[in-house]
């Protein structure tokens, strides 16, 4: 048992210390997303999965919060706004397109701020 | 428990390094479904929840599926009162049935294994039709069952559930849960059941249900750090379940062995020891490590009559698994190896028949989700064993949801296992058949393994009717054997025959399912089921015996909204179930004959539970109100050391009604 504590230790810093030298492989990020629905959710998590190197993506129906786990070698927290606001949906960096936005379902159509 | 926590601080002593940061636990708790089966999950998978589960009287995971469509309960025979299951129309042999997914009831434990877990120590049971995951192993056939038992760390203080029936068995299950750390939590289950009293309600002169006596301890650890990542489990068992069957009149210790009486007892002791370590990557909350390792020693001394059966089994398996995301989470994977090893003792009439088996396997599985309304898993596995050689598995599970609230599945997978023959068919023992096996080429008692697939599509839809919920589906399976380790009672009544299949052997299953919500807090469950399981005898083709080819089940559940933490739980089920084939019994003198097919009867069982508090309530309930019996249990009942003595046909309850009354006690 102790051993493979120490086996999944070992491997952990191992890690770790490869994670200080390069850029974050596994980079953590929350940006806030405005949308409504369900239907929007699909949409947005569907936008973050297109931008090469995000990991995983879960938006928040309640809190409007987008949870992102993303590669720093393949693209940039920008790369994800911009993915985002094409789908038309404005984040905290960057707002959409009036153009990207008016192509939303009417349910989908957010008030923007 | 004094000792048992001396033996924890030593184990958290070792582990105290890593023990020091603080965790924050978050319940949820809402109000909790039954029977929760989910839209977004790829196979067909409905989930029994404990609530579910308090339903019946209840009192082992045999017994807990009264209430469920996906599984039938069938009467396993006129001595032993064990129930046995069947999903698709097949036993559970063709199933695979794990304890938080270690293989739990197998080889020797398989006709009474089921009986072993007490109800009150399940969490939930997850029920899956069709092929299943390739995860556990390459087994299942028609379908897998795992059983989530209460994890110490959710668990509260102290339980107490006491019961008692007219047919004179009580029970008794204590829990008593402690944390011992913010990171370490310790459960101990007892349960003690027993059987006092003889019932012989059809006056056959035989017990219509055993004398027995159980008790069964379960010793478990968790430990989870939310810091560090690591989770693990420590299980300790013991189980010594003795039970007595035969004659009214039959006593043990002057009887045994002689043609006095009739009689049987069935001694079983268990021993159980499983650990569970688990690693979630830091910064990667998709990516994890698994090892689990389960050692058991299974020991089953019987005798039936003259018959005498004994096995004993130890058991070990070991499964390494690692879990994570190729590019995104849309596309995961599961990959790891199983190591299995079985070692027999087992002695038929002295006959020994004692075998080792053993395999290593490795599996890879592949899971697509388009995090909307597709999502395929793929899995595929190669073992090598050293009686069923090196063969591969594969399996793949689809679904498609078309619009909203409706979900399309299909599934497809093959599966492969060595039959323990005598302890999957030992009811058999209490007969005065034969045991004839008529190969001698195969590697197993003589037998080629089973090797079968099977294919399933499924449609479900939720809707609403007159402004309440409601929902609606079929699904559609076939299992088509390639070969089979045919039992065959369709030729004699005084032989049964075991061979590899000649022909073909399929089942084909259809179940059309309707709920609703018929008035607020009042809920119906309708389900009928159709199968066709035809196998190819030496005599012809005929449907599987004691199978029904149609039956229904309607379940309603009424529950007063809580008031003052005080609740009234209603809760009726009714169970048809048509002709069955019965095994072959037209050469015997006709007293001791049986028709070619029994007759269709009606099963109906009814609970009340008074909910006083948070803290306290009572139960009551009657199975098989209706008070059906089997006409004539036993053939040659007269005679039971004669030709015609067969104990084995139970196609319907043998003991007529049943009441039961049991409190829950709870300190949270």
């Amino acid at each position: 048992m102790n051993k493979i504590v120490l086996i999944a230790m070992m491997v952990f810093l191992g890690f770790s210390a490869q994670a200080q030298t390069k850029k974050n492989k596994n980079l953590k990020y929350t940006t806030e997303v405005n949308g409504n629905c369900e239907q929007c959710k699909k949409r947005i998590e569907k936008a973050a999965y297109g931008v090469p190197g995000v990991k995983t993506a879960t938006w928040d129906v309640g809190s409007h919060q987008l949870s992102v786990i993303l590669n720093e070698e393949k693209c940039s927290p920008a790369d994800l706004n911009k993915a985002i606001a094409k789908a038309g949906h404005d984040t905290k960096e960057v707002k959409a397109t009036t153009e990207d936005y008016d192509n939303l379902h009417s349910c989908c159509k957010y008030v923007r701020e | 428990m004094q000792k048992n926590i001396m033996l924890f601080a030593m184990i958290l002593l070792s582990f105290s390094a890593f023990s020091q940061e603080d965790l924050q636990e978050v319940k949820i708790t809402k109000k909790q479904k039954g029977i929760k089966k989910s839209f977004t999950v790829t196979a067909n998978t409905s989930v029994i929840t404990s609530k579910e589960l308090l339903k019946a009287a209840c009192c082992n995971l045999a017994e807990s599926f009264e209430t469920n469509p996906s599984i039938d309960v069938n009467f396993s025979d006129a001595l032993t009162g064990t129930k046995q299951i069947k999903m698709l129309g097949l036993t559970s042999p063709y199933l695979m049935i794990t304890e938080e997914n270690i293989p739990s009831v197998r080889g020797a434990s398989q006709a009474y294994g089921l009986s072993f877990t007490p109800g009150t120590w399940i969490e939930s049971v997850q029920i899956t039709k069709g092929a299943g995951s390739v995860i556990n192993g390459y087994e299942s056939i028609s379908g897998q069952i795992n059983t989530e038992l209460l994890k110490p760390l959710n668990d509260i203080p102290f339980f107490l559930n006491a019961y008692g029936s007219t047919d004179s068995r009580f029970e008794l299950n204590t829990h008593f849960n402690k944390k011992i750390s913010d990171k370490w939590a310790t459960s101990l289950f007892v349960h003690g059941n027993a059987r006092v009293a003889k019932n012989d309600m059809n006056k056959d002169g035989f017990l219509d249900n055993p004398l027995g006596k159980q008790i069964n301890v379960l010793n478990r650890y968790q430990y989870y750090n939310p810091e560090s990542g690591l989770v693990s489990f420590i299980n300790f068992r013991y189980m010594n379940d003795k039970k007595q069957t035969g004659e009214v009149d039959f006593d043990k210790d002057r009887d045994r062995g002689t043609t006095n009486y009739w009689g049987s007892e069935i001694n079983t002791e268990r021993f159980d020891v499983s650990t569970k370590i688990g690693y979630v990557f830091k910064d990667m909350p998709y990516q994890s490590i698994g090892f689990q390792n389960a050692f058991n020693s299974h020991k089953q001394d019987s005798y039936y009559g003259l018959n005498q059966y004994d096995i004993k089994q130890n058991s070990f398996y070991s499964n390494l698994i690692f879990n994570s995301i190729i590019n995104n989470t849309m596309h995961k994977f599961s990959t790891g190896l199983n190591f299995t090893y079985d070692q027999y003792q087992e002695f038929v009439n002295l006959t020994d028949v004692s075998r080792i088996d053993n395999s290593v396997g490795a599996f890879f599985e592949y899971t697509y989700d388009n995090t909307d309304n597709f999502s395929l898993i793929l899995g595929g596995r190669v073992d090598n064993h050293n009686r069923l050689g090196v063969f591969v598995t594969p399996r793949l599970h689809m679904r498609y949801n078309p619009w909203k609230n409706g979900v399309v599945r299909f599934s497809a997978g093959r599966g492969k296992r060595s039959a323990n023959i005598f302890a999957e068919n030992q009811q058999l023992f209490a007969s005065s058949r034969t045991f004839s096996i008529l190969d001698s080429n195969g590697k197993i008692y003589g037998l080629n393994p089973e090797i079968a697939w099977n294919y399933g599509v499924s449609f479900s839809q939720k809707f609403r009717l007159f402004n309440r919920n409601a929902d609606a589906g079929f699904d559609l399976y076939r299992t088509d054997f390639q070969n089979q380790a045919v039992v065959d009672v369709m030729q004699s009544p005084q032989q049964v025959l075991f061979y590899d299949l000649k022909g073909s052997s399929f089942a084909n299953s259809l179940q059309v399912e309707f709920n609703y919500e018929l008035i607020h807090n009042l809920n119906l469950r309708t389900a009928y089921k159709y199968y066709d399981i035809q196998t190819d005898y030496l005599r012809g083709t005929f449907q599987r015996p004691l199978q029904a080819k149609h039956r229904f089940l309607g379940n309603l559940e009424y529950e007063t909204t809580m008031n003052n933490d005080k609740q009234w739980r209603f809760d009726f089920t009714y169970n048809w179930s048509g002709k069955q084939q019965l095994p072959y019994t037209a050469s015997n003198p006709s007293a001791d004959q049986f028709p070619d097919f029994s007759p269709a009867y009606a099963v109906m069982n009814a609970q009340v539970t008074r909910v006083f508090s948070p803290v306290f309530e009572v139960y009551v309930g009657g199975e098989n109100i209706g008070n059906y019996r089997q006409e004539k249990a036993i053939l040659g009942a007269n005679d039971p050391f004669g030709p015609n003595f067969d104990a084995s046909i139970a196609y319907a309850p043998i003991f007529g009604q049943m009441y039961y009354a049991g409190l829950r006690f709870k300190i949270k």
